[in-house]
């Protein structure tokens, strides 16, 4: 899966779970906290992308910024997926 | 009563404990039961404090302030809790707000002069962070900043302002702006003479009646620089959370060392006279000491980490869901610890210590200890924890 594609699904899983007020105007960068996402909804985030990609992120991953952003999260998945997080 | 969390602390910590010592039992202590009694600041003890400088020990030392570590300030809350409670949790409150903007003030120049000002002046900050319709929730606001031509004005309606009456500054948070949801808020500082704060309500409650906290209605005006520059999720999650837990943490070990201080002299004064007599009574008070080593074991474990966290250069470690967690249990540990102490004490001490007129009353303690579970309620932080847990690895 390359990178194009991981995004894809990113925002596929962020549109669907519907945490955000407007989730498909959402820039790659946009903070997904100030688009209104709660943590006890990154959570939801963190749990439905570790299905989606039948991944688990390691907990040094587990923090805000990997997942601020539809970009941070992708390059969150990419790392995971290639075996390179920052362990 | 200074043997407490801190063993490598500054100089100018120490001599800072030392002095919290005289002013513990020299002047909070006379002041504690009457303050109790009639559900009023403490106005005395903050006269005290601030003539030591008290309110600036947190605040850098190249700003006029002591300097003092997070270790330090917790020393700091827990002696004085020893004596007086509520005036111990609106130091710890007040040194909360300053945390936030000493470590988010960023190259703010308004905001350096401000924590320079506080120093100087001995400003006493309470928090708004409460709203009316919010459900208790810190991270939701309703009330939107309205913000033109470098001028920013809200109106904010709050269920709690801790000592808002006897304070000189507040720090509230609101929705950035009128089209921002619920979660993207800032903080702001509002100046006195710049803000207008009516009180709703009375404050009659079991314990920690000092802290004069009612609800109000607050009315800001002020200028842009008095924004806080970071979002407050970012604030919340790697300061004012941590430091709120350590910090109350902190004024619930002095609670529940003076109980078991007063427990302690009760069955050494009964053995003297009746080893025998005195065993069960012992019994229970060595049952007491291991949960006091408990609570001091996790908090002082609790700022070692944070501080590891704080001192280190990925700063993105300060929002581990890994801290998050140590962080909650902190404080479930340390709020149900203080209760069974003061309990457990009260049943050592007997009817003299359940007597409100007597030298050895624990009545206070007890009420004060009985917050701990409700400030911030215990089910809402167990709540957030699960939400962690499911996806935190622990490994």
């Amino acid at each position: 899966m390359d990178r194009s594609e991981i995004e894809h699904h990113v925002r596929d899983v962020v549109v669907g779970l519907n945490i955000l007020e407007a989730p498909e105007r959402l820039a790659e960068q946009t903070s997904l906290y100030d688009a209104g996402m709660t943590s006890h909804a990154s959570v939801r985030l963190m749990l439905a992308l570790e299905d989606r990609f039948d991944l688990e992120f390691p907990d040094e991953m587990l923090q805000r910024e990997s997942f601020e952003s539809i970009d941070a999260i992708t390059r969150a998945i990419h790392a995971v997926r290639s075996g390179v997080t920052s362990a | 009563m200074t043997d407490g969390l801190s063993k490598n602390g500054s100089t100018r910590g120490q001599a800072l404990a030392r002095r919290m010592d005289e002013i513990a039992d020299g002047v909070a202590a006379l002041h504690a039961d009457a303050v109790d009694r009639d559900a009023r600041f403490p106005h005395e003890t903050f006269a005290a404090l601030r003539q030591a400088g008290m309110l600036s020990a947190g605040v850098p030392e190249a700003l006029g302030g002591a300097g003092c570590a997070l270790r330090e300030l917790a020393e700091l809350c827990t002696i004085l809790a020893q004596r007086c409670a509520s005036s111990a949790m609106i130091l710890a409150m007040h040194y909360i707000q300053v945390a936030c903007i000493v470590r988010y003030r960023d190259h703010s120049a308004p905001l350096a002069d401000y924590l320079r000002r506080l120093a100087a002046e001995q400003r006493l900050i309470a928090s708004v962070t409460s709203e009316v319709g919010t459900d208790g929730d810190m991270r939701r606001s309703i009330t939107a900043l309205q913000s033109a031509e470098g001028r920013v004005t809200c109106t904010k309606h709050a269920t709690t302002v801790s000592y808002g009456l006897h304070a000189d500054d507040l720090l509230l948070t609101a929705r950035r702006a009128d089209d921002a949801p619920d979660s993207d808020q800032r903080l702001i500082l509002a100046l006195s003479g710049g803000y207008r704060l009516d009180s709703t309500g009375a404050w009659d409650t079991l314990g920690m009646r000092g802290t004069c906290s009612p609800g109000g209605v607050v009315t800001l005006e002020g200028e842009s620089w008095q924004v806080l520059p970071a979002p407050f999720g970012d604030i919340a999650a790697a300061t004012m959370v941590p430091v709120s837990h350590i910090l109350w943490s902190a004024c619930w070990l002095g609670i529940a060392t003076d109980a078991a201080a007063r427990a302690r002299a009760i069955v050494q004064r009964k053995a003297r006279s009746d080893q025998r007599a005195a065993l069960p009574a012992a019994a229970r008070l060595a049952n007491v000491d291991g949960k006091l080593q408990l609570m001091r074991g996790d908090l002082g474990a609790v700022i070692r980490e944070h501080e590891d966290a704080t001192a280190t250069a990925d700063a993105r470690l300060m929002s581990s869901l890994g801290l998050a967690i140590r962080y909650n249990n902190l404080k479930l540990n340390s709020s149900r610890l203080v209760v069974e102490i003061v309990t457990e004490a009260l049943e050592i001490c007997g009817i003299s210590a359940y007597r409100n007129d007597s030298e050895s009353s624990l009545g206070r303690h007890l009420r004060d200890a009985l917050s701990a579970p409700l400030m911030i309620s215990n089910d809402r932080i167990r709540q957030n924890t699960a939400t962690l847990h499911m996806v935190y690895k622990n490994r």
